[in-house]
């Protein structure tokens, strides 16, 4: 049974949300043009905390993207059909929330007018470095993955090009974590548990951020949606949840165990102020724990609005994750002396606090709005969205 | 004087045993020629690794270095604590145990294997070849990365438009800057400003020289007295060192 | 409608060429090369390469350490940026060397965002004699 494509037609909702999105992107730009024109010094973002609230949204923004492709390669890498007709939205979305996340990573960077030298100049033992060739990489590799899906006189290779991006974004994820776990110099980062870690919440993030979208496409265009299909991306979800977890308390649980990183631990586990909060309220119950109940609950099977609250939790949960991790991070001091109490003028021995500021958030949110008008685009243009996904029963592994 | 008859083996002895003097001393005065002081169109080579030796015991609470470097280099600060820039900074230490106090200087360490050369994506972040760490603010993207690298939060930012900077120290907004080991005044012949002004209104608790050349004055120093590296684990070869810690 | 448009698009095309004339839009630049006798290389090698020339040494300096006075942006600086009685010129003045020729070539430049492009107080030939830009033109010549 050959699941039909077709683009979405521009209604009254679509030119409305492409509107907001527009609106919001076009605040993003602004926000950027502020930092850039008046420099950083009107953000929160200092010489104590030197990334702030737009690494947040555009971290997130990638670790979901290669998350994203996870559905295109369920079907093309391991076969599962169901999910193959939903493969051609998994790649468009991949490929805007990349796009999305590097807005705002270039746009926020000191010289934006030196991107070229940024991809011309390579020092290859930056991990860095080796991101923004995967990031380029990828935006190549899924577009002729696309190709195959989509162009049918090239589709025997889909299952081969379809393997070499999940491979690519497994690399790519990993050297995203890397960012943070290859620096020795902090005590919350340092950590080769970092690239694992990210590939999990990669899977977590994607998946959700799928989710939403694919349903809201599909009810937004009165196209038929199948909740076997939605249910079995529940129970991936939930145990994406419970692996991406178990890392965490891995990572924090060796932390504890020693004095060198107690400190720091401290700091996120109970004194850290907003960070704590984040951590527990944020990234624990409300991003881990509440999601995991309402997807594998059995009570819930079946009940659409648990697994679409369940996701927006996800990603708030994921935002948060971002926050512990990167200012969390960045707020415990560095231990220079050990055994000693340290001052100075630039802030030595002490927890850094952060306010993040409007045009950051501006940026994120921009960078956010630039994902969606992607996907709003794509389907409006090319033959995304199935017409509707068969029944699972007529497509059994 | 009398006339006397011209001694040639006389002669022939001194100028073989000049001779063999010159040679003998020419390899030394030359090389420590080259250790001392480069030409403008020499380029530097790694025959010489400048360091800084600290003495704690000799640093008191002024601010002299701090003063030196920022009137040197122009960072003189918007009245934004958080976000200008601070190549050097005095650092006040108290041991827990003990109670015991003691300041120091603050700066780019000059790492033999800096993290922060490793982790800038194009390279701006360099080592010269004698040692001294720079930032090539013409490749300098603004990423930021090297601030979150280093072990000693020695880098700075720029965040604000520049105007009136010193035409010796090019530093613009959207860059990362860190202590240069005032290097145009180091290819000059000359001390970094920091410790030139320890010497004159601090307490001479700043030692600069060349670490490969064992008869520099910082070389004999670290030979002779104990000195430690700050973060020593992290196992980086610091060019600045540190005694009395 | 293509009518009008073409129209449009031909009136567009001749502006520049309008411009450039005397009494047009952008003003001719002011060469007034300060005290200076004579630059490190040639004018016309200067006019066509001197961007190359920038690019290059300035790696040489920052990687390699050398600092030959003939290929140093500060003494570059130090000579240009002065008009012809020796006195500063700033970034600001349209009259300023190379923000004067820049400008009429809208070849937007960032050299200033960073160095200094005022000259250096107390060097010769910045206010009064030419003495150093003289022996500069000395140290230069082959």
């Amino acid at each position: 049974m050959r699941t039909r494509f077709l683009e979405v037609d521009t209604s009254k909702g679509y030119l409305l949300l492409l509107g907001l999105l527009g609106a919001l992107l076009a605040a993003g730009l602004g926000a950027a043009w502020i930092m850039e024109h008046h420099g950083h010094h009107v953000t929160g973002m200092d010489n104590q905390i030197v990334w702030g609230l737009p690494h947040v949204f555009a971290v997130f923004l990638i670790v979901a993207a290669s998350g994203a492709l996870n559905v295109a390669s369920i079907g093309s890498v391991f076969g599962k059909m169901p999910y193959k007709p939903l493969a051609r939205l998994s790649g468009l979305l991949a490929i805007a929330l990349l796009a999305g996340g590097l807005m705002i990573l270039v746009l926020d960077l000191g010289r934006p007018d030196r991107l070229i030298v940024a991809m011309t100049t390579y020092n290859f033992k930056s991990i860095f470095a080796w991101n923004i060739f995967l990031y380029n990489g990828f935006f190549l590799i899924v577009a002729a993955y696309l190709w195959t899906l989509m162009d049918h006189t090239v589709s025997e290779h889909a299952g081969r090009v379809g393997l070499f991006a999940f491979v690519w974004r497994l690399i790519l994820t990993t050297g995203t974590g890397s960012i943070f776990g290859f620096l020795i110099a902090r005590e919350a980062y340092d950590a080769a548990i970092m690239a694992p870690l990210f590939i999990a919440l990669s899977l977590v993030y994607g998946k959700a951020i799928f989710i939403l979208v694919a349903t809201g496409l599909f009810r937004g265009t009165g196209r038929e949606l199948d909740t076997s299909l939605l249910s079995r991306l529940r129970v991936l979800l939930g145990t994406f949840i419970a692996a991406a977890l178990l890392l965490t308390a891995a990572q924090h649980l060796t932390n504890l165990y020693a004095a060198e990183h107690l400190a720091a631990e401290m700091l996120i586990l109970r004194d850290g102020g907003s960070i704590t909060q984040a951590f527990w309220i944020g990234q624990i119950l409300l991003g881990s724990l509440l999601p995991m109940w309402l997807l594998l609950n059995p009570a819930f099977r079946g009940h659409c609005g648990a697994l679409l609250a369940a996701c927006v939790l996800v990603i708030l949960g994921g935002l948060a994750t971002m926050y512990v991790t990167i200012i969390g991070g960045q707020s415990v001091p560095l231990e220079l002396f050990p055994g000693m109490e340290i001052s100075s003028s630039f802030f030595d021995g002490e927890v850094i606090h952060y306010a993040p500021s409007l045009p950051e958030l501006g940026l994120g949110l921009g960078g956010g709005a630039l994902a969606l008008l992607v996907v709003l685009l794509g389907v409006r243009v090319l033959p995304f969205l199935p017409d509707a996904l068969p029944s699972s029963a007529a497509a059994d592994d | 004087m009398s006339e006397q008859p011209i001694d040639r083996y006389r002669r022939r002895l001194l100028g073989g045993a000049v001779a063999a003097g010159t040679l003998t001393l020419a390899p030394g005065v030359f090389l420590h020629r080259i250790a001392a002081a480069k030409t403008d169109a020499e380029p530097v080579t790694s025959i010489v690794r400048w360091g800084l030796l600290v003495d704690t015991g000799k640093c008191s609470d002024c601010t002299a270095c701090v003063d030196a470097c920022r009137e040197e280099h122009g960072w003189h600060g918007h009245d934004r604590p958080r976000s200008d820039a601070q190549w050097i900074r005095k650092v006040e230490l108290r041991d827990r145990s003990t109670g015991r106090r003691v300041s120091l200087p603050m700066m780019c360490q000059h790492c033999a294997e800096p993290p922060c050369v490793d982790v800038c994506p194009t390279g701006a972040s360099f080592k010269r070849a004698d040692g001294i760490v720079l930032v090539d603010k013409h490749i300098c993207i603004g990423c930021r990365y090297c601030m979150m690298a280093c072990p000693y939060k020695a880098r700075s930012f720029v965040h604000e438009d520049l105007t009136d900077q010193k035409p010796h120290s090019p530093r613009g907004k959207g860059t990362v800057e860190s202590c240069t080991l005032c290097v145009h005044r180091v290819d000059a012949g000359q001390q970094p400003a920091c410790v030139e002004a320890c010497a004159q209104d601090g307490g001479g608790a700043l030692l600069f020289g060349d670490l490969n050349d064992p008869r520099s004055a910082i070389h004999q120093a670290l030979a002779t007295f104990p000195s430690t590296q700050v973060r020593a684990d992290l196992g980086l070869d610091l060019g600045v060192r540190y005694r009395g810690l | 409608m293509l009518r009008l448009l073409s129209a449009l698009l031909l009136l567009l095309a001749t502006l520049p060429a309008t411009a450039a004339e005397e009494g047009g839009r952008v003003p001719l630049p002011v060469i007034d090369s300060g005290t200076a006798e004579q630059c490190v290389e040639p004018v016309e090698f200067m006019r066509r390469n001197h961007m190359e020339l920038i690019l290059h040494q300035r790696d040489e300096t920052v990687h390699r350490g050398i600092r030959t006075k003939q290929q140093s942006l500060r003494n570059c600086i130090n000579c240009h940026a002065v008009d012809a009685a020796g006195q500063p010129v700033s970034l600001d003045d349209p009259q300023h060397f190379c923000v004067s020729c820049h400008r009429y070539a809208a070849v937007k430049i960032d050299c200033f965002q960073c160095h200094s492009g005022t000259p250096e107080e107390g060097v010769p030939g910045v206010v009064g004699a030419g003495a150093w830009s003289r022996g500069l033109a000395m140290e230069s010549a082959r």
